[in-house]
């Protein structure tokens, strides 16, 4: 029997080691065509006519659609706003933006036609900084008719969250320091191996998909409406992604799909080359200026944020991550006095998307960098001062959103310690330290449904995705545990809106509390039926298999029991809810540079988390070590690079570089602070996210620390770091 | 169209292919074998790995005639029988498994290293496995189950099932 916090084995792990698993890409229809989208080599641009006589003669072509085969008013959807066509109309609006699709027998046959629809275009003005998008004369990307009574509709800022508490302005001049610097966090993509894959096929007088996605249940909503049907016609097969990481949460093409299938009565099928991926989603550029008030002692006396995120071309959910990332931009502090500013701005870029971190990473990187550097100003230590301002367990840090849930600075104290500081460094090195915070889930809905079979073996259905993070092995765990059954004959159903009971969503680290706690309860439930039909002669230490068979004896058959969480909204949040629950993770590194070519060495990586309550301790330390290479990624290397036309220059592996097994610290520690102060089962908190959140601004200052210099740009890439050295000496 | 004949996982198999497609497209598309991945096309993910005449190769980058007569194995070739083999029991026990969409990949790297370098050094086995990426970060607990492997320590095959539907009640007869 295992217990709750074992190192079990993955659950669906075995075919995952033998490539029995089954990704979207690997699943085929009888009878499929193939797609290939159509785009120009230009980021903005009005679209005179398209031409397609040459594509249809390829052979194999069945067919080349564009807005004009869609219904009259071609469609439009997205998470927050209904701002993205089905299809590009009239207008692309960045590098990448499809403009037509061409449906054949064979890849081949696709790609060829594809190559030969002929595309009349006149380009256009485009922005793709955010100096750009905010000059007076700029093009605006969205056309204000579709933002009726915006005031900002005649500008590229498509939302403006100002958010803060105490008397700013009172206490500005309370301050001995201010700290004022602008740092800037580029555009980076997700980058899973798994490159988006879609299927769409007519059934039952409505639609199936496939697809590789996050929230299977956001998009039966979504090609429900705008296909007109009822949810119960609308299918969503979700195989478990292949990574996702925040990039797959949202539709992408999959209403295009569906309108395609739904025309020609025949599956099509559209696998992204990783090319397409780059075009089709990437995290948020920031630039982001911190003015920190602060007293001799150490003191945090305010904070004003301002705060600048370049989304693309439509909204996507990249406006609530905006708010949701901006408004704990403070930090895990107590402040007299704050003032965030947060915008987001609208280009001609890939449309930006969540992305593990929501928005934090790049606030994190600002705020906390600046912490760094008024420690340094009044030669204070880098712990004592965080610790100093560190919000207590039940502070009301944010005044208005949910006290502070955890012993915070056990886990600040843990990484310190982790890291040797204050003990001495070799010959050459630097140490850092961050912090890093996130809020949870602000509102949410998961059931689940546990069968408990004849001869004891449980089935449990989550609509949660498994999509790395190991889902399946915590629910398995949590049944198994509740019903004494052996983790081995747990299955979990998931992937499936017509099987699988309605989960909100998978992301913000919310599935172990949510759908966990409704796990919980679904067998919480069972056990009350088990109760009720055995009366006096229920044992609490008989088998699931005994239990079964006494309760319903000759009856046979199995006990179903159902489960349901939430989390519900408040509309006086600015968030529309309180934080379930906040992730806080304590970073600390220990670095040497190499100053004759810029080139970091890690030595030591610490990664404190605290989670509550480990479910599944070997998962804990996957996801944070993951997490922390993740956050190395952007730290030391990866962004986008733009030419003059707004295209990508570094389209794929070769020019965009992400770590590999030649790229980490020479040291990883990874540990936890558990607590059980949680509202997940067994006083479980989310995580996966945390651990990268201030990787940057952890790195950034251990580099200062082992070289004087201070970098304010992302990624401290050897030519950065090596360039930032010569301006250094030569001051 | 051209005729090829491979040995693909110790058995004998022909397809009939255009000279333009890569041993990828005809494993996964004509010949059925999806457990090899497609990510980059360019070589440099890793994620097509396979082993072509003894040497592992990005099968992106070969064509299928070039593998014409060759002897191939993919990440379906792996097992030992009905049994998972010791790397790919190693994989999962020591955790290196999050999505899995590399680990095809990264199984025929590590396959590959152990069977040149059985006792790899640590910075033989990251430079064994740097052609492979894999975006969740398992490369520390991949590199600790090659290394468990190479070590001959004993990893245990996944937990089976235990419950017996043999002893089940019979349901009531009801017609």
């Amino acid at each position: 029997m295992t217990a709750i916090g074992d190192p079990v084995a993955r659950v669906g792990g075995e075919p995952r080691v033998t490539g029995e698993q089954l990704y979207v890409a690997d699943i085929h229809l009888a009878n499929e065509l193939h797609v290939k989208l159509v785009t120009l080599p230009v980021a903005h641009a009005r679209v005179r006519s398209i031409d397609k006589t040459e594509a249809l003669a390829v052979p194999g072509v069945a067919a080349v659609f564009s807005a004009e085969d869609l219904p009259g008013h071609v469609p439009r959807f997205g998470p927050q706003f209904n701002d993205r066509p089905v299809i590009a109309v009239d207008e692309v609006k960045y590098h990448g933006d499809p403009v037509a699709a061409v449906v054949a027998e064979s890849k081949d046959a696709a790609e060829e036609a594809a190559a030969k629809v002929q595309i009349d275009y006149e380009e256009l003005p485009a922005v793709f900084t955010v100096e750009g998008a905010l000059a007076s004369d700029a093009p605006l990307v969205q056309d204000p008719s579709l933002r009726r009574n915006d005031p900002l509709g005649s500008t590229n800022v498509l939302r403006e969250h100002v958010i803060g508490w105490g008397d700013l302005d009172a206490e500005i001049p309370n301050a001995d320091l201010v700290v004022e610097n602008t740092y800037r966090f580029p555009m980076v993509t997700h980058f899973a191996i798994e490159p988006h894959a879609f299927i769409a096929a007519p059934e039952d007088e409505g639609v199936a998909v496939w697809t590789s996605i996050q929230h299977p249940y956001w998009l039966q909503r979504v090609l429900a409406r705008v296909l007109q049907l009822p949810l119960a016609k609308v299918r969503v097969h979700a195989p478990d992604p292949g990574g996702a990481f925040g990039g797959k949460q949202h539709a992408k093409y999959e209403p295009l799909l569906a309108f395609m299938a739904l025309k020609v009565q025949r599956p099509v099928r559209l696998v992204l080359s990783l090319e397409e991926t780059f075009q089709a989603v990437r995290r948020t550029e920031t630039e982001i200026t911190v003015r920190t008030g602060i007293d001799l002692d150490g003191t945090f006396v305010f904070q004003d944020i301002d705060a600048n995120y370049l989304i693309g071309a439509y909204a996507d959910i990249a406006d609530r991550v905006v708010g949701k990332g901006s408004y704990i931009g403070n930090g895990p502090y107590n402040w007299p006095a704050a003032r965030i500013n947060a915008r987001s701005i609208l280009s001609h870029t890939v449309p930006s998307t969540a992305f593990r971190g929501f928005g934090n990473p790049q606030i994190n990187w600002a705020v906390e960098s600046n912490i760094t550097e008024a420690a340094i100003k009044l030669g204070l230590d880098q712990v004592d001062i965080r610790l100093r301002n560190l919000a207590r367990k039940g502070d009301k840090f944010i005044p208005f959103d949910t006290a502070a849930d955890g012993d915070w600075a056990q886990t600040v104290q843990k990484a310190a310690e982790m890291i040797g500081w204050g003990r001495p460094k070799p010959e050459g090195r630097g140490r850092g330290i961050a912090l890093g915070i996130k809020s949870g889930p602000t509102t949410g809905l998961s059931n689940s449904l546990v069968r408990l079979l004849a001869d004891g073996s449980v089935v449990v259905y989550a609509g949660t995705q498994d999509i790395g993070q190991g889902a399946r092995t915590i629910f398995a765990q949590i049944c198994a545990d509740q019903l004494g059954a052996p983790i081995s004959d747990v299955s979990v159903v998931m992937g499936d809106t017509a099987i699988v009971p309605y989960d909100q969503q998978t992301s913000a680290s919310r599935s172990t509390v949510l759908m966990g706690n409704a796990i919980q309860r679904a067998c919480g439930s069972i056990k009350e039926k088990l109760r009720e039909r055995l009366g006096a002669d229920y044992r609490d230490d008989a088998t699931p298999a005994q239990q079964v068979q006494a309760a319903l004896g000759r009856l046979g058959g199995e006990i179903v029991g159902v489960g349901e969480a939430h989390k519900d909204a408040d509309p006086d949040h600015p968030l529309g809810g309180s934080a379930l629950f906040f992730e806080f993770n304590a970073t600390a590194v220990e670095l040497s540079v190499d100053e004759a070519t810029g080139d970091i060495t890690i030595h030591r990586h610490v990664a404190v988390s605290d989670v509550g309550r480990s479910i599944n301790r070997l998962q804990v330390q996957m996801q944070d070590e993951g997490a922390a290479i993740m956050g190395l990624g952007h730290t030391l290397m990866e962004r986008y690079i733009w030419d003059d036309n707004g295209r990508i220059r570094n389209l794929g592996a070769i020019d965009y570089r992400i770590p590999t097994s030649m790229d980490l610290p020479l040291e990883m520690l990874s540990d936890t602070v558990e607590n059980e102060d949680g509202p997940g089962p067994y006083g479980a908190k989310g995580m996966s996210e945390g651990a990268l959140l201030p990787v940057a601004s952890a790195v950034a200052a251990a580099v200062r620390d082992a070289t004087g210099v201070a970098i304010r740009d992302l990624p401290l890439s050897p030519e950065h770091v090596w360039q930032a050295l010569q301006e250094y000496k030569q001051r | 169209m051209n005729q090829i004949e491979l040995t693909l996982n110790g058995q004998a198999r022909s397809a009939s292919v255009d000279a333009y497609h890569t041993l990828l497209e005809v494993l996964r598309d004509d010949l059925g074998l999806t457990g090899t991945k497609e990510c980059c096309l360019v070589g440099e993910c890793g994620a097509c790995t396979v082993r072509l005449n003894g040497e592992i190769v990005d099968s992106c980058l070969v064509l299928a005639v070039e593998a014409d007569g060759g002897e191939v194995t993919t990440v379906e070739g792996l097992r030992d029988g009905p049994s998972l083999s010791p790397l790919q029991n190693a994989f999962l026990e020591k955790g290196a498994v999050q999505c899995g969409f590399c680990i095809p990949g990264q199984l025929m790297a590590a396959d590959d290293l152990l069977r040149r370098v059985p006792h790899p050094s640590h910075e033989e086995v990251e430079e064994g496995l740097a052609g492979n990426l894999c975006r969740c970060g398992c490369y520390y607990q991949i590199m600790d189950a090659v290394e468990s492997v190479a070590a001959g320590e004993v990893i245990s095959s996944p937990q089976t099932p235990t419950a017996a539907p043999s002893a089940l009640p019979q349901p009531p007869v009801d017609q």
